[in-house]
């Protein structure tokens, strides 16, 4: 390492060498970077599984564009709609289909008591309203009072029940007063906010749901003649329908603003958010620890090189080499524990956390940067390196 | 002191010998602001000799780490001349004399070895500041250096492992490893026992006859001070004797 280090600098590596000269400081350093990364990564993805847990309703839409009411800021909230914006959005020109989404929620009481929260989409089965094949195949299902297809992914739920659902064997249990006929199961994944899916007939959703009425669904799915360009029939969309009520967006931009909201609004998202910031810090002031004490152990050396005629430049290299070791060396044992922690918190939550590249790549600048940033206030002490003060 | 020995007393007119390495003219120096302003050096007057070992006396606060200081680029000229190896510090800048600073030799009371450097990479220090066309043959260079002064068997040591007078041995190698032009000493010997402090010396005196290498010592070892071609004695802040030994 020392070899190659100084082949790459075109120096001694003396940053290098200081920092393993003293292995404990070296090993307590490199924890405190690893534990900035582990916590800055595992922030980063809670953040994504909000995203992600957020899309994956959205990504079931078989919609080009989505009409809302126009206090919606999630799927789940907002009021809900006139179907009269159906039909009217039906009279537009260059929109194919439009259909209605009914959401709601619903708890699911397990034999030991738990609950589980279920997202509830009624659909009209006669249309293709979820682009998802296993519930595209049992809409004539469905269409049959108080039957539902459930998420295979239901958190915390023996696999074996869904197996067997899955396997032709439905499984009854109460909503709401009301006794469900699960027969088929389709695969989404919980969120945050929710265990899982239950997809139902806008018919059974209105049994399920009293208090809500068939002219009032949540949201309108709206899909466009093939070929068709979507900015222009946003406008004439926007234009015909009454913007005190509805509004028009792109399933896409629905769901910008739905992640904008979650992630920036609510504390669950701020949260996340937070703890990012909070392990930067942790990790700045941690390598700033370690470099500031190096150099301030190190004073007299430094000012006996100042003597011998190296520059202030040549200091800031020294600083800047620890930092950026402590930086790669640090995020790897980081990063391999957050992938081991990203498996176990998935496998037990279901939550959609997945390490990527790009959030690997970010975190790995953002701990180059940060122990860049932790150098840079460290070599504030360097100016104290006065040769004169040697004799 | 037995100064009567001495043979040759300094004059003015030495400031103005070509091959002077150090030309110091009426040079004043102070410390502190306002009315805590205090004059350190008062009228300074000297030239230092190519190749010659010159200690220089005094008691504390008489002003010799201060004009020490000054001719080894570590401090900036206020008032008067300092022509170091023909370039007038009187006004250079930080750049201009970091740039001077290459060409000197420093030797401190302390030996500020770096701790996680062995003593060849020690000693490597004092090549490396000089850029790469001077690594070629630097172990070779460290080594040969580090042998004369009675350290071969210890090069790859950490100064961890080396006693108080064998870290200073590294740090005279480090001092002159870069062949300077000038050495500048601030009781070198200090650290050393009688055969290491001659040995030291003795090499001093050596790269001074054979390449011309001046060296200015603060010292008060005796047995150094009877090897100083010249003694110069300061006393608040100003020159009081002066001259060549025999």
């Amino acid at each position: 390492m020392t070899i190659l280090l100084g082949h790459l600098l075109g120096r001694l590596p003396i940053g290098w060498l200081q920092l393993v000269h003293n292995k404990t400081r070296l090993a307590a350093a490199l924890a405190g970077v690893a534990f900035a990364s582990v916590l800055v990564l595992m922030q980063l993805g809670f953040l994504g599984a909000l995203v992600a847990s957020i899309k994956l309703p959205y990504d079931q839409m078989n919609a080009d564009l989505l009409i809302s009411a126009s206090d919606m800021n999630t799927l789940a909230d907002g009021s809900p709609l006139p179907r009269q914006r159906m039909f009217e959005a039906l009279t537009v020109k260059g929109v194919q289909s439009a259909t209605p989404l009914y959401y709601g929620k619903v708890e699911w009481k397990q034999p030991d008591g738990t609950i589980r929260n279920l997202d509830v989409f009624g659909i009209d089965p006669s249309v293709e309203t979820l682009r998802n094949p296993a519930i595209s195949a049992r809409l004539n299902d469905i269409s049959l009072s108080d039957v539902a297809l459930i998420d295979a992914r239901v958190r915390n739920v023996s696999k074996s029940l869904f197996a067997k659902i899955a396997a032709g064997e439905p499984y009854r249990f109460e909503v709401k007063g009301r006794t469900l006929k699960v027969v088929g199961t389709f695969e989404i994944g919980g969120g945050f906010s929710a265990d899982g899916y239950l997809v139902v007939s806008d018919q059974t959703f209105l049994r399920l749901f009293p208090q809500r009425s068939a002219g009032a669904p949540n949201h309108i799915l709206v899909t466009l003649a093939p070929g068709a360009d979507p900015a222009p029939i946003l406008e004439r969309l926007r234009a015909t329908l009454p913007a005190d009520d509805s509004i028009v967006r792109t399933v896409e931009e629905t769901f910008g603003r739905d992640q904008a909201f979650q992630t920036t609004q609510r504390p669950v998202g701020l949260v996340f958010g937070f703890g990012v910031v909070i392990g930067i810090l942790v990790g700045i002031i941690i390598v700033y620890q370690v470099l500031s004490t190096d150099v301030a152990e190190h004073l007299k050396e430094y000012a006996t090189f100042k003597a011998i005629g190296y520059s202030q430049r040549f200091f800031l290299g020294i600083v800047f080499e620890e930092a950026l070791i402590l930086a790669i060396l640090g995020f790897v044992p980081g990063f391999l524990v957050s992938l081991l922690l990203y498996t176990v918190v998935a496998t037990v939550t279901g939550l959609p956390l997945a390490m990527t590249w790009a959030r690997a790549a970010f975190v790995l600048m953002g701990t180059l940067g940060m122990c860049a940033l932790s150098g840079a206030i460290a070599t504030r002490k360097l100016a104290r390196a006065n040769p004169a003060d040697l004799f | 002191m037995d100064l009567s020995a001495r043979r040759e007393l300094y004059t003015d007119g030495d400031l103005n010998r070509p091959d002077a390495p150090v030309v110091v003219k009426g040079l004043n120096h102070w410390f502190g602001e306002g009315e805590a302003r205090k004059q350190a050096l008062f009228d300074v007057n000297l030239a230092l000799e190519r190749g010659k070992l010159t200690v220089l006396l005094g008691a504390s606060g008489s002003g010799k780490t201060t004009l020490l200081t000054l001719m080894g680029c570590l401090r900036r000229v206020q008032e008067g001349s300092l022509t170091l190896l023909g370039t007038q510090l009187a006004g250079a800048d930080e750049r201009l004399l970091v740039q001077c600073r290459r060409r000197l030799g420093f030797i401190f009371q302390a030996h500020n070895l770096h701790e996680s450097l062995t003593a060849m990479e020690n000693v490597r220090i004092g090549l490396e500041v000089h850029g790469k066309a001077a690594m070629a043959g630097w172990e070779r260079a460290s080594a040969h250096l580090l042998k004369i002064l009675g350290l071969g068997e210890r090069l790859h040591y950490l100064p961890g492992n080396l006693s108080g007078g064998q870290k200073q041995r590294v740090a005279v190698a480090r001092a002159l490893v870069g062949n300077p032009d000038i050495v500048f000493a601030d009781e070198p010997t200090a650290a050393l026992d009688k055969n290491s402090a001659l040995n030291a010396v003795a090499l001093l005196k050596r790269l001074g006859t054979e390449r011309g290498t001046t060296t200015l010592m603060v010292t008060h070892d005796t047995k150094i001070m009877s090897l100083a071609d010249r003694i110069i004695t300061m006393e608040d802040g100003r020159i009081v004797d002066d001259r060549g030994t025999t």
